[in-house]
Protein backbone atom coordinates (compact mmCIF):
# COMPACT_ATOMS: atom_id res chain seq x y z
CA UNK A 1 0.00 0.00 0.00
CA UNK A 2 1.46 3.27 -0.81
CA UNK A 3 2.77 5.61 2.28
CA UNK A 4 1.18 8.68 2.68
CA UNK A 5 2.52 11.37 5.03
CA UNK A 6 0.66 13.72 7.37
CA UNK A 7 0.93 16.32 10.24
CA UNK A 8 -0.21 14.71 13.94
CA UNK A 9 0.24 17.54 16.55
CA UNK A 10 2.88 19.12 14.78
CA UNK A 11 4.88 16.46 13.80
CA UNK A 12 5.18 14.71 10.48
CA UNK A 13 4.32 11.40 10.10
CA UNK A 14 3.99 8.32 7.71
CA UNK A 15 0.76 6.17 7.61
CA UNK A 16 -0.61 3.68 4.57
CA UNK A 17 -3.22 4.76 2.42
CA UNK A 18 -6.51 3.32 2.92
CA UNK A 19 -5.92 3.30 6.77
CA UNK A 20 -8.44 5.64 8.87
CA UNK A 21 -6.65 8.79 10.78
CA UNK A 22 -7.51 6.83 14.34
CA UNK A 23 -5.34 3.39 12.84
CA UNK A 24 -2.72 5.96 11.95
CA UNK A 25 -3.21 8.18 15.46
CA UNK A 26 -2.42 5.16 17.56
CA UNK A 27 0.08 3.78 15.37
CA UNK A 28 2.04 6.50 16.15
CA UNK A 29 1.39 6.12 20.13
CA UNK A 30 -0.84 8.86 20.63
CA UNK A 31 -3.72 7.13 22.40
CA UNK A 32 -7.68 8.56 22.15
CA UNK A 33 -10.64 8.02 24.15
CA UNK A 34 -12.81 5.77 21.88
CA UNK A 35 -15.97 3.66 23.06
CA UNK A 36 -17.45 1.96 19.74
CA UNK A 37 -14.57 1.53 18.12
CA UNK A 38 -13.47 -2.14 18.71
CA UNK A 39 -10.17 -3.87 16.67
CA UNK A 40 -11.67 -6.62 14.57
CA UNK A 41 -15.66 -4.47 13.88
CA UNK A 42 -16.22 -2.20 11.04
CA UNK A 43 -16.61 1.26 12.15
CA UNK A 44 -19.40 3.30 13.62
CA UNK A 45 -18.36 6.72 14.22
CA UNK A 46 -21.10 6.26 16.62
CA UNK A 47 -19.70 7.43 19.89
CA UNK A 48 -17.84 10.34 18.89
CA UNK A 49 -15.18 10.36 21.34
CA UNK A 50 -12.25 10.18 19.00
CA UNK A 51 -13.13 13.12 17.94
CA UNK A 52 -9.78 15.16 16.18
CA UNK A 53 -9.37 18.47 14.72
CA UNK A 54 -8.30 18.78 10.66
CA UNK A 55 -7.32 21.60 8.84
CA UNK A 56 -10.09 22.78 6.37
CA UNK A 57 -12.68 21.00 8.59
CA UNK A 58 -14.55 23.50 10.26
CA UNK A 59 -16.04 21.02 12.75
CA UNK A 60 -14.26 18.21 14.57
CA UNK A 61 -13.92 14.80 12.58
CA UNK A 62 -14.47 11.40 14.55
CA UNK A 63 -10.73 9.44 13.70
CA UNK A 64 -12.39 6.24 13.43
CA UNK A 65 -14.38 6.61 10.30
CA UNK A 66 -12.60 9.24 8.34
CA UNK A 67 -9.75 7.79 6.07
CA UNK A 68 -5.86 9.38 6.07
CA UNK A 69 -4.88 11.29 3.56
CA UNK A 70 -2.14 13.11 2.05
CA UNK A 71 -0.94 15.98 3.64
CA UNK A 72 -3.94 16.07 6.28
CA UNK A 73 -3.26 18.32 9.14
CA UNK A 74 -4.54 16.74 12.46
CA UNK A 75 -4.96 17.49 15.81
CA UNK A 76 -6.06 15.12 18.63
CA UNK A 77 -5.70 17.70 21.54
CA UNK A 78 -7.15 20.66 22.40
CA UNK A 79 -9.11 22.80 24.54
CA UNK A 80 -12.64 22.38 22.45
CA UNK A 81 -11.74 18.93 22.01
CA UNK A 82 -11.26 17.89 25.59
CA UNK A 83 -14.60 19.79 26.07
CA UNK A 84 -16.37 18.05 23.67
CA UNK A 85 -15.35 14.66 24.36
CA UNK A 86 -16.22 15.63 28.10
CA UNK A 87 -19.71 17.17 27.16
CA UNK A 88 -20.39 13.33 25.29
CA UNK A 89 -19.35 11.14 28.22
CA UNK A 90 -21.64 13.65 30.35
CA UNK A 91 -24.55 13.11 28.17
CA UNK A 92 -23.93 9.53 28.30
CA UNK A 93 -24.07 9.37 31.86
CA UNK A 94 -27.27 11.41 31.95
CA UNK A 95 -29.16 9.82 29.27
CA UNK A 96 -30.02 6.48 31.20
CA UNK A 97 -29.43 4.86 34.27
CA UNK A 98 -25.82 4.55 35.51
CA UNK A 99 -25.86 3.53 39.10
CA UNK A 100 -22.16 2.89 39.17
CA UNK A 101 -22.54 1.45 42.74
CA UNK A 102 -24.42 -1.18 41.99
CA UNK A 103 -23.75 -2.16 38.40
CA UNK A 104 -22.86 -5.77 37.10
CA UNK A 105 -19.51 -4.28 35.44
CA UNK A 106 -18.36 -1.52 38.18
CA UNK A 107 -14.26 -1.21 38.19
CA UNK A 108 -14.19 -3.18 34.41
CA UNK A 109 -16.41 -0.43 32.69
CA UNK A 110 -15.33 1.23 30.22
CA UNK A 111 -17.33 4.33 30.00
CA UNK A 112 -16.76 4.33 33.72
CA UNK A 113 -12.79 4.51 32.99
CA UNK A 114 -12.90 7.17 29.83
CA UNK A 115 -15.21 9.64 32.33
CA UNK A 116 -12.50 9.12 35.11
CA UNK A 117 -9.97 9.73 32.92
CA UNK A 118 -11.61 12.92 31.44
CA UNK A 119 -11.92 14.02 35.37
CA UNK A 120 -15.38 13.89 34.72
CA UNK A 121 -16.19 14.44 38.34
CA UNK A 122 -19.62 15.39 38.32
CA UNK A 123 -22.74 15.71 35.38
CA UNK A 124 -23.74 19.05 34.61
CA UNK A 125 -26.86 18.08 32.58
CA UNK A 126 -30.16 17.12 34.47
CA UNK A 127 -30.49 13.34 34.45
CA UNK A 128 -33.42 12.09 32.25
CA UNK A 129 -34.15 9.08 34.37
CA UNK A 130 -36.07 6.62 31.73
CA UNK A 131 -37.82 3.82 32.65
CA UNK A 132 -36.34 1.09 31.12
CA UNK A 133 -36.52 -2.37 31.35
CA UNK A 134 -34.13 -5.54 31.44
CA UNK A 135 -34.53 -8.39 29.33
CA UNK A 136 -33.43 -11.40 31.49
CA UNK A 137 -35.47 -13.86 29.05
CA UNK A 138 -32.55 -15.63 28.15
CA UNK A 139 -30.75 -19.12 29.72
CA UNK A 140 -27.39 -17.62 30.33
CA UNK A 141 -27.15 -13.56 29.38
CA UNK A 142 -29.09 -10.34 30.43
CA UNK A 143 -29.29 -6.91 28.83
CA UNK A 144 -30.26 -4.14 30.63
CA UNK A 145 -31.16 -0.98 29.03
CA UNK A 146 -30.36 1.16 31.48
CA UNK A 147 -26.80 0.45 31.23
CA UNK A 148 -26.59 0.52 27.38
CA UNK A 149 -24.70 3.44 25.31
CA UNK A 150 -25.82 2.54 21.92
CA UNK A 151 -22.15 1.63 20.90
CA UNK A 152 -23.81 -0.79 18.35
CA UNK A 153 -20.31 -3.03 19.41
CA UNK A 154 -23.19 -5.94 20.02
CA UNK A 155 -24.90 -4.95 17.08
CA UNK A 156 -21.67 -5.34 15.37
CA UNK A 157 -20.13 -8.54 16.19
CA UNK A 158 -23.51 -10.00 16.23
CA UNK A 159 -23.82 -9.39 11.93
CA UNK A 160 -20.06 -9.18 11.17
CA UNK A 161 -18.55 -12.07 13.22
CA UNK A 162 -20.94 -14.68 14.28
CA UNK A 163 -23.07 -13.95 11.13
CA UNK A 164 -26.47 -14.17 12.21
CA UNK A 165 -27.52 -10.23 13.17
CA UNK A 166 -29.45 -11.17 16.29
CA UNK A 167 -29.17 -7.23 17.12
CA UNK A 168 -30.45 -3.97 15.89
CA UNK A 169 -31.27 -0.79 16.57
CA UNK A 170 -35.14 0.02 16.81
CA UNK A 171 -36.32 4.03 17.01
CA UNK A 172 -34.40 7.20 16.95
CA UNK A 173 -32.54 9.77 19.42
CA UNK A 174 -33.18 9.02 23.21
CA UNK A 175 -35.59 6.51 22.66
CA UNK A 176 -33.47 4.24 20.27
CA UNK A 177 -33.59 0.57 21.89
CA UNK A 178 -31.24 -2.74 21.03
CA UNK A 179 -34.03 -5.17 19.66
CA UNK A 180 -33.87 -8.48 19.21
CA UNK A 181 -34.75 -9.78 15.85
CA UNK A 182 -37.69 -7.93 15.31
CA UNK A 183 -37.79 -6.79 19.01
CA UNK A 184 -39.09 -10.03 19.99
CA UNK A 185 -37.36 -11.22 23.82
CA UNK A 186 -33.92 -12.72 23.11
CA UNK A 187 -35.29 -16.04 24.24
CA UNK A 188 -38.00 -16.03 21.73
CA UNK A 189 -34.96 -14.88 18.71
CA UNK A 190 -34.98 -17.25 16.65
CA UNK A 191 -31.50 -16.22 15.31
CA UNK A 192 -29.65 -16.06 18.54
CA UNK A 193 -26.99 -19.08 18.64
CA UNK A 194 -25.72 -18.16 22.33
CA UNK A 195 -22.53 -18.03 21.34
CA UNK A 196 -21.94 -15.11 24.01
CA UNK A 197 -19.97 -12.78 21.72
CA UNK A 198 -22.29 -9.62 22.12
CA UNK A 199 -21.57 -9.49 25.96
CA UNK A 200 -18.00 -10.29 25.53
CA UNK A 201 -17.45 -6.83 23.19
CA UNK A 202 -20.32 -4.60 25.38
CA UNK A 203 -18.27 -1.82 26.96
CA UNK A 204 -20.53 -1.54 29.58
CA UNK A 205 -22.67 -3.10 32.02
CA UNK A 206 -25.71 -3.32 29.54
CA UNK A 207 -24.79 -6.75 28.16
CA UNK A 208 -24.20 -9.39 30.61
CA UNK A 209 -23.93 -12.88 32.04
CA UNK A 210 -26.92 -14.23 34.41
CA UNK A 211 -25.64 -14.89 38.06
CA UNK A 212 -22.96 -11.91 38.19
CA UNK A 213 -23.12 -9.48 40.71
CA UNK A 214 -22.28 -6.19 41.50
CA UNK A 215 -18.87 -5.47 39.92
CA UNK A 216 -18.65 -9.33 38.89
CA UNK A 217 -18.93 -9.08 35.21
CA UNK A 218 -15.24 -8.72 33.36
CA UNK A 219 -15.46 -9.30 29.96
CA UNK A 220 -12.65 -10.50 28.24
CA UNK A 221 -11.20 -7.90 25.85
CA UNK A 222 -8.91 -10.28 23.80
CA UNK A 223 -11.83 -13.08 22.95
CA UNK A 224 -12.25 -10.98 19.58
CA UNK A 225 -9.29 -10.99 18.72
CA UNK A 226 -8.67 -14.89 19.19
CA UNK A 227 -11.67 -15.37 17.25
CA UNK A 228 -10.07 -13.86 14.49
CA UNK A 229 -6.75 -15.04 14.75
CA UNK A 230 -8.15 -18.85 15.12
CA UNK A 231 -10.44 -18.16 11.69
CA UNK A 232 -7.03 -16.70 9.89
CA UNK A 233 -5.04 -19.78 11.21
CA UNK A 234 -7.99 -21.77 9.87
CA UNK A 235 -7.82 -23.41 13.21
CA UNK A 236 -11.14 -24.98 13.83
CA UNK A 237 -11.72 -26.42 10.06
CA UNK A 238 -11.46 -29.63 9.69
CA UNK B 1 -7.46 29.36 51.56
CA UNK B 2 -7.44 32.00 54.30
CA UNK B 3 -8.72 30.39 56.96
CA UNK B 4 -11.47 31.68 59.16
CA UNK B 5 -11.25 32.88 62.75
CA UNK B 6 -8.55 30.92 64.37
CA UNK B 7 -6.26 30.25 62.07
CA UNK B 8 -7.48 26.32 61.70
CA UNK B 9 -9.73 24.72 59.25
CA UNK B 10 -13.70 24.80 60.33
CA UNK B 11 -14.91 22.19 58.91
CA UNK B 12 -18.60 20.41 58.81
CA UNK B 13 -19.99 17.20 57.57
CA UNK B 14 -23.50 17.07 56.94
CA UNK B 15 -25.54 13.93 56.05
CA UNK B 16 -28.42 14.45 53.49
CA UNK B 17 -30.14 11.66 51.55
CA UNK B 18 -27.32 9.21 51.85
CA UNK B 19 -26.89 5.85 53.49
CA UNK B 20 -23.45 7.50 56.16
CA UNK B 21 -21.55 5.34 53.86
CA UNK B 22 -19.45 8.03 53.18
CA UNK B 23 -19.49 9.22 57.17
CA UNK B 24 -17.98 5.52 57.85
CA UNK B 25 -15.67 5.89 55.06
CA UNK B 26 -14.46 9.28 56.81
CA UNK B 27 -14.00 7.26 60.39
CA UNK B 28 -11.58 5.00 58.33
CA UNK B 29 -9.66 7.62 57.70
CA UNK B 30 -8.01 6.41 61.17
CA UNK B 31 -4.76 7.52 62.52
CA UNK B 32 -4.91 10.30 59.92
CA UNK B 33 -7.95 11.63 62.17
CA UNK B 34 -5.38 12.48 64.86
CA UNK B 35 -3.32 14.67 62.40
CA UNK B 36 -6.31 16.21 61.16
CA UNK B 37 -7.19 17.20 64.24
CA UNK B 38 -4.00 19.45 64.75
CA UNK B 39 -4.77 21.31 61.62
CA UNK B 40 -9.34 21.44 61.96
CA UNK B 41 -11.80 22.29 63.88
CA UNK B 42 -14.50 19.97 63.02
CA UNK B 43 -17.52 22.03 64.07
CA UNK B 44 -20.70 20.75 62.72
CA UNK B 45 -21.52 16.57 61.61
CA UNK B 46 -23.01 13.28 62.82
CA UNK B 47 -20.41 13.08 64.89
CA UNK B 48 -20.53 16.46 66.60
CA UNK B 49 -23.34 17.65 69.10
CA UNK B 50 -24.03 21.06 67.92
CA UNK B 51 -27.74 21.01 66.69
CA UNK B 52 -27.76 23.66 64.10
CA UNK B 53 -25.05 24.46 61.36
CA UNK B 54 -22.68 27.05 62.67
CA UNK B 55 -21.36 30.31 60.61
CA UNK B 56 -18.29 30.98 59.11
CA UNK B 57 -17.50 27.06 57.98
CA UNK B 58 -14.18 26.94 55.88
CA UNK B 59 -15.56 23.91 54.63
CA UNK B 60 -18.63 21.92 54.05
CA UNK B 61 -18.08 17.72 53.18
CA UNK B 62 -21.91 16.86 51.94
CA UNK B 63 -23.07 13.46 51.72
CA UNK B 64 -26.22 12.48 50.13
CA UNK B 65 -28.50 13.41 47.50
CA UNK B 66 -31.40 17.07 48.37
CA UNK B 67 -33.70 14.19 48.25
CA UNK B 68 -37.13 16.10 50.43
CA UNK B 69 -37.76 19.46 51.92
CA UNK B 70 -35.23 18.99 54.85
CA UNK B 71 -32.61 19.01 52.63
CA UNK B 72 -33.33 21.47 50.12
CA UNK B 73 -33.45 24.15 52.96
CA UNK B 74 -30.19 22.63 54.72
CA UNK B 75 -28.85 23.00 51.57
CA UNK B 76 -29.66 26.56 51.45
CA UNK B 77 -28.01 27.19 54.80
CA UNK B 78 -24.80 25.22 54.10
CA UNK B 79 -24.08 27.61 51.24
CA UNK B 80 -24.74 30.64 52.77
CA UNK B 81 -22.81 29.75 55.91
CA UNK B 82 -19.54 27.75 54.24
CA UNK B 83 -16.88 29.09 52.35
CA UNK B 84 -16.40 26.01 50.33
CA UNK B 85 -18.70 23.52 49.63
CA UNK B 86 -17.73 19.70 48.47
CA UNK B 87 -20.03 17.36 47.28
CA UNK B 88 -19.08 13.97 48.71
CA UNK B 89 -19.79 10.69 47.38
CA UNK B 90 -21.82 9.76 44.42
CA UNK B 91 -25.72 10.52 45.82
CA UNK B 92 -24.60 14.14 46.42
CA UNK B 93 -22.89 14.24 43.23
CA UNK B 94 -25.36 12.15 41.00
CA UNK B 95 -27.99 11.17 43.34
CA UNK B 96 -26.83 7.58 42.66
CA UNK B 97 -28.80 5.35 45.02
CA UNK B 98 -30.87 7.70 46.71
CA UNK B 99 -31.96 8.99 42.97
CA UNK B 100 -33.38 5.27 41.94
CA UNK B 101 -36.13 6.57 43.09
CA UNK B 102 -36.60 9.26 40.26
CA UNK B 103 -37.68 6.24 38.05
CA UNK B 104 -41.03 6.47 39.86
CA UNK B 105 -43.53 9.57 40.57
CA UNK B 106 -43.92 10.52 44.35
CA UNK B 107 -47.28 8.57 44.99
CA UNK B 108 -45.41 5.61 43.11
CA UNK B 109 -42.78 5.50 45.49
CA UNK B 110 -44.54 5.46 48.29
CA UNK B 111 -47.04 3.59 47.52
CA UNK B 112 -45.54 0.56 49.43
CA UNK B 113 -45.43 2.28 53.06
CA UNK B 114 -49.10 3.14 52.80
CA UNK B 115 -51.14 1.34 55.19
CA UNK B 116 -53.11 -1.64 53.39
CA UNK B 117 -53.59 0.02 50.67
CA UNK B 118 -55.44 2.79 52.01
CA UNK B 119 -55.38 6.31 50.70
CA UNK B 120 -54.16 7.88 53.86
CA UNK B 121 -50.52 8.62 53.94
CA UNK B 122 -48.30 6.47 56.54
CA UNK B 123 -46.35 9.15 56.69
CA UNK B 124 -47.38 12.60 58.97
CA UNK B 125 -45.36 14.96 57.30
CA UNK B 126 -45.76 17.39 60.13
CA UNK B 127 -43.03 14.79 61.32
CA UNK B 128 -41.05 13.19 58.02
CA UNK B 129 -40.20 15.62 55.45
CA UNK B 130 -41.95 15.35 52.53
CA UNK B 131 -40.05 14.48 48.90
CA UNK B 132 -38.89 16.26 46.26
CA UNK B 133 -40.31 15.43 42.76
CA UNK B 134 -36.73 13.95 41.93
CA UNK B 135 -33.93 13.54 44.30
CA UNK B 136 -31.16 16.28 43.25
CA UNK B 137 -27.33 15.95 42.87
CA UNK B 138 -26.51 18.40 45.36
CA UNK B 139 -24.70 20.83 42.50
CA UNK B 140 -28.50 21.53 41.06
CA UNK B 141 -29.50 22.77 43.83
CA UNK B 142 -26.87 24.95 44.91
CA UNK B 143 -23.16 25.97 43.41
CA UNK B 144 -20.37 23.22 44.58
CA UNK B 145 -16.77 23.74 44.65
CA UNK B 146 -15.32 20.26 44.87
CA UNK B 147 -16.46 17.21 44.28
CA UNK B 148 -14.94 13.18 46.02
CA UNK B 149 -16.42 10.87 44.16
CA UNK B 150 -17.58 6.91 45.16
CA UNK B 151 -19.78 4.91 46.56
CA UNK B 152 -18.40 5.46 49.50
CA UNK B 153 -15.49 7.64 48.35
CA UNK B 154 -12.35 5.21 49.54
CA UNK B 155 -10.27 7.13 52.57
CA UNK B 156 -7.28 8.02 50.25
CA UNK B 157 -9.87 9.98 47.82
CA UNK B 158 -10.68 11.79 51.28
CA UNK B 159 -7.43 12.51 52.10
CA UNK B 160 -6.53 13.58 48.78
CA UNK B 161 -9.19 16.26 49.05
CA UNK B 162 -8.77 17.39 52.54
CA UNK B 163 -5.25 17.68 52.28
CA UNK B 164 -6.30 19.80 48.78
CA UNK B 165 -8.55 22.32 51.26
CA UNK B 166 -5.16 22.27 53.61
CA UNK B 167 -2.82 23.58 51.25
CA UNK B 168 -6.17 26.20 50.30
CA UNK B 169 -5.92 24.69 46.72
CA UNK B 170 -9.27 23.56 45.00
CA UNK B 171 -10.15 19.78 45.31
CA UNK B 172 -8.43 18.24 42.44
CA UNK B 173 -8.51 14.39 42.09
CA UNK B 174 -6.28 12.37 40.14
CA UNK B 175 -8.21 9.94 37.67
CA UNK B 176 -7.77 6.81 39.38
CA UNK B 177 -9.80 7.88 42.20
CA UNK B 178 -12.46 9.74 39.75
CA UNK B 179 -14.32 6.94 39.64
CA UNK B 180 -18.38 6.93 40.52
CA UNK B 181 -19.26 3.75 42.32
S1 LIG C 1 -22.30 0.60 32.85
FE1 LIG C 1 -20.40 1.54 33.64
S2 LIG C 1 -20.94 3.69 33.85
FE2 LIG C 1 -22.86 2.56 33.69
S3 LIG C 1 -23.47 2.08 35.78
FE3 LIG C 1 -22.26 0.35 35.07
S4 LIG C 1 -20.18 0.80 35.76
FE4 LIG C 1 -21.32 2.73 35.84
S1 LIG D 1 -25.10 -14.49 21.87
FE1 LIG D 1 -24.06 -14.53 19.86
S2 LIG D 1 -25.68 -14.99 18.40
FE2 LIG D 1 -26.69 -14.42 20.31
S3 LIG D 1 -27.07 -12.24 20.09
FE3 LIG D 1 -25.09 -12.42 21.10
S4 LIG D 1 -23.57 -12.41 19.44
FE4 LIG D 1 -25.56 -12.78 18.51
S1 LIG E 1 -25.81 -3.43 24.66
FE1 LIG E 1 -23.66 -2.95 25.08
S2 LIG E 1 -22.62 -3.38 23.13
FE2 LIG E 1 -24.79 -3.24 22.69
S3 LIG E 1 -25.10 -1.12 22.09
FE3 LIG E 1 -25.56 -1.24 24.28
S4 LIG E 1 -23.63 -0.72 25.27
FE4 LIG E 1 -23.13 -1.19 23.15
S1 LIG F 1 -14.55 5.54 18.49
FE1 LIG F 1 -14.69 6.92 16.86
S2 LIG F 1 -16.72 7.65 17.06
FE2 LIG F 1 -16.63 6.12 18.62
Amino acid sequence: MPVITLTIDDELISGREGETLLQVIKEHGISLPTLCHMEGLSERGGCRLCIVEVAGSPRPLPACTTPAREGMVVRTRSERLENYRRMLVELMLAERNHYCAVCVSIGHCELQRVAAEMGVDHVRYEYLSPKLTMDLSHERFGLDHNRCILCTRCVRVCDEIEGVHTWDISGRGVKSRIIADLNRSWRESGTCTSCGKCVQVCPTGALFLKGAVVGEMVKDPTMLARVLEGREKKEWEG
Amino acid sequence: MELIGSGRLRLATVWLGGCSGCHMSFLDLDEYLLELSQAADLVYGPFVDAKEFPAGVDVALVEGAVTNRANLAMAGIIRQRSRTVISFGDCAITGNVTAMRNLLTVAETLDPFRCDGEASPAFDYAAVPQLLPRALPLHQVIPVDGYIPGCPPGPDRIRAAIECMLRGEPVHLAPGMLTFG
